[in-house]
């Protein structure tokens, strides 16, 4: 009985304390949304105001002053096009390295990762200038390269990781059975690490979708994505708090809205090592 | 397969040759701009301006700040031409002219009547005097205060109070227990935000960054007595949390009430005073910026212009169009579409001799005497080798400004003491002014 109630009361603060982390971390998305339904005079009256007549006008001067869809198409596309690419590499080197290793595999994806350890500002000069002779300034090809080669690392050591939870055995039956590598990957390895593969492309995605420095260094107008139409909100003399929210509301939205669809794929795939 | 393919191939070239004809017709612009309300407007009036130029298509580029600058110096140090106009300030137009990265702008058509310009934003626009940029709107700084208060409290602000009257003031006003701070003041680390206002007290105070041989000032008698002076009013006398507030912050402030004192960007004037914005607008004083010392150096100057890189390849377009957005005739849209107190303000002569603005805006004379009393090269008690009021027109300045900035928001806070604050202040500018070779 004592046993009983005393699992009661874990379960339970376990619930809270869930619920508790959760709501700290949405907070600020929250707030966000919450301010982009306020005036302008309301979005910064101290203390903030909670109820309030909400208005939809920020998002309307959002709509009439950008041109959202432009931004949000070159979002889709460069994030797309880059998780894309970016898995197509990574397969099959992570098959490479996760059921043929050699004594330097485990050098060479510690230097693939060292990599990220780098602060992106250091390499932007020599990026820009590359860019700049190959005509890649303000192009969404430019963007979809640049976020690959950030991705790479990540979602080769995720893939890595997948692959070597499948058992070598299965491989090699299906190997006596006649197939090809190709026909091995595509009709036993992909399909058992499916979940793992989707979550890793989801949070590519998701990466890209997010960058802001790249985004808005190598691009002017064309190739602009949705980080850089948040940017065009802030001023340095102006209250514009609540549109600045609309524009960062619209800005998360999609990405946010996919991300919910998909969590439990998310959710079984960066699970996936820790359960077994 | 022949038969299907042939019209959609063909129909493609056509689709082709009319986007590359229509790219041929019209040339574009590439603006980069901040988000300011007046860019705003510009942005919203330039469907007028592509009217009249059906050649030239406008593309804006909106970007913070701080991203703005660093785009625009990696693209002009780059050659890479991705804008061709630029909105630039104060402090970076001279020493990119002097680069050479800026097209000079010597063939200006007389209906633009350049000398309708006030000649002290002439002056900070120019490099030996060629002119590198025209100003889209300019200001000065200058004291915001609440009547209301003043009245209850049977205290009288004179039309140029010293920094001293400004500290008795705060004393008197100050009732944290509801929310009313003293005065309000740029506390958040910065060349152009605390620094903006710090260095335009320590000119008030006899000091300057300088002396005629490029030593740093910083551990001078000056900039003790205004630091000090600054860290203690606004420490006590000033809102919670002071040393993050900027510009917006404050604006925020005192709009809502908080703030009996504010002093700051004369542009701010249109802003206090928009009843949409503004719980206070029709309760709000003006004077000019504090003096102490002297009132040389004690108001700020700054444009936001717009200037041509030479890396653009559209620069008579790019030309028309800037002439386009700083002329008068632009002045009179503004106030045709916004109402005349839209105006860009601090630019012309020819805004101030409107009778009609003086009425409407009444922060307009305040900011008049204030832009005319502002002299980018007569800004200091002493003798001093530099250009700028509240910065130094120098390549690394923007570098050790801030750092300097860090030092004095680290002494409001109290995690460093004034004295200890300085001498680190000065160390780190003369070190980076030996090594930049102005020292031996």
């Amino acid at each position: 009985m004592d046993m009983h109630r005393a699992k009661i009361v874990k379960n339970v603060s376990v619930t809270i304390a869930a619920w508790l982390i959760a709501l700290l971390i949405f907070f600020p998305i929250f707030w966000m949304v919450l301010t982009s339904l306020k005036t302008e005079l309301n979005a910064f009256s101290t203390p903030p105001s909670l109820f309030f007549v909400p208005t939809l006008e920020n998002y309307l001067v959002v709509f009439e002053r950008s041109d959202y869809l432009k931004f949000f198409w070159n979002s889709v596309v460069i994030s797309f096009g880059s998780s894309i690419l970016g898995m197509l590499i990574a397969v099959p080197g992570a098959y490479a390295m996760a059921f043929y290793p050699t004594e330097r595999t485990k050098g060479l994806l510690l230097w693939m990762l060292s990599t990220k350890m780098l602060p992106p500002v250091g390499v932007l000069v020599p990026i820009y200038l590359l860019f700049r002779d190959t005509n890649l300034l303000d192009s969404k090809i430019g963007l979809i390269i640049i976020f690959t080669l950030i991705n790479l690392p990540i979602i080769v050591w995720m893939v890595y990781t997948y692959f070597r939870e499948v058992p070598k055995d299965i491989l090699e039956a299906v190997r006596m059975d006649g197939a090809h590598v190709w026909g091995e990957i595509r009709h036993v390895l992909l399909p058992i690490s499916l979940g793992g593969l989707s979550s890793t492309f989801l949070l590519s995605l998701i990466l890209s979708w997010n960058e802001a420095f790249w985004s808005l260094n190598l691009t002017t107008s064309s190739a602009a994505p949705l980080t850089a139409l948040i940017a065009s909100y802030s001023s340095p003399e102006g209250l514009f708090w609540a549109k600045l929210s609309a524009a960062s509301t619209l800005a998360v939205a999609p990405i946010l809205i996919f991300g919910w669809i998909s969590q439990k794929q998310l959710v079984r795939g960066l699970t996936f090592g820790a359960v077994k | 397969m022949q038969i299907t393919k042939a019209p959609s191939v063909r129909l493609a070239t056509l689709a082709c040759a009319v986007s590359l004809s229509t790219a041929a017709l019209a040339e574009t612009v590439t603006i980069g701009t901040v988000n300011n309300g007046d860019m705003i407007r510009m942005q919203a009036l330039s469907s007028a301006f592509e009217e009249a130029h059906p050649d030239i298509d406008l593309e804006w580029v909106i970007l913070e700040e701080n991203v703005l600058r660093q785009r625009l110096t990696t693209d002009i140090a780059a050659n890479s031409g991705q804008f061709d106009v630029m909105t630039i300030g104060m402090y970076e137009t001279p020493i990119w002219g002097d680069n050479g990265w800026l097209e000079p702008m010597d063939n200006l058509p007389a209906s633009y009547d350049v000398d309708d310009i006030f000649p002290s934003v002439r002056g900070g626009l120019s490099n030996d005097g060629t002119l590198y940029a025209l100003p889209f709107y300019a200001e000065s700084s200058m004291t915001y205060y609440r009547k209301d208060l003043f009245e209850d409290a049977g205290l009288d602000m004179p039309t140029e109070p010293t920094w001293d009257q400004m500290r008795e003031f705060a004393v008197a006003l100050h009732d944290p227990a509801n929310e009313q701070y003293g005065i309000c003041l740029r506390g958040k680390a910065g060349w152009g935000e605390n620094m903006a206002l710090v260095t335009t007290m320590v000119n008030a105070f006899g000091g300057s960054w300088f002396d005629m041989d490029w030593n740093a000032q910083l551990d001078g008698e000056a900039w003790h007595e205004a630091i000090n002076f600054y860290v203690d009013i606004l420490g006590n006398y000033g809102p919670p949390g002071a040393s993050s507030n900027g510009f917006n912050e404050n604006l925020a402030l005192f709009n809502t009430g908080k703030c009996a004192m504010w002093i700051d960007a004369t542009v701010a004037g249109s802003f206090v005073t928009d009843e949409s914005q503004s719980q206070v607008a029709d309760q709000v004083g003006f004077a000019a910026a504090p003096m102490q010392e002297t009132s040389k150096g004690s108001g700020w100057l700054w444009a936001w212009a717009l200037a041509i890189p030479v890396s653009s390849d559209a620069k008579d377009a790019a030309q028309e169009f800037v002439t386009w957005a700083t002329s008068k005739e632009y002045s009179e849209l503004v106030a045709q579409e916004y109402g005349i107190a839209a105006i860009p303000p601090g630019t012309r002569n020819s805004t101030y001799e409107n009778q009609e603005y003086l009425d409407t805006a009444e922060f307009a004379s305040m900011t008049l005497s204030q832009m005319q009393k502002a002299d980018p090269n007569d800004q200091t008690l002493n003798d001093s080798p530099y250009t700028g009021v509240q910065f130094v027109a120098i390549p690394g300045f923007s570098g050790f400004g801030t750092v300097v900035g860090q030092q004095v928001s680290g002494a409001l806070s109290g995690n460093v003491s004034v004295d200890q604050a300085l001498r680190n202040a000065n160390q780190v500018v003369n070190r980076e002014m030996r090594r930049a070779g102005y020292q031996d």
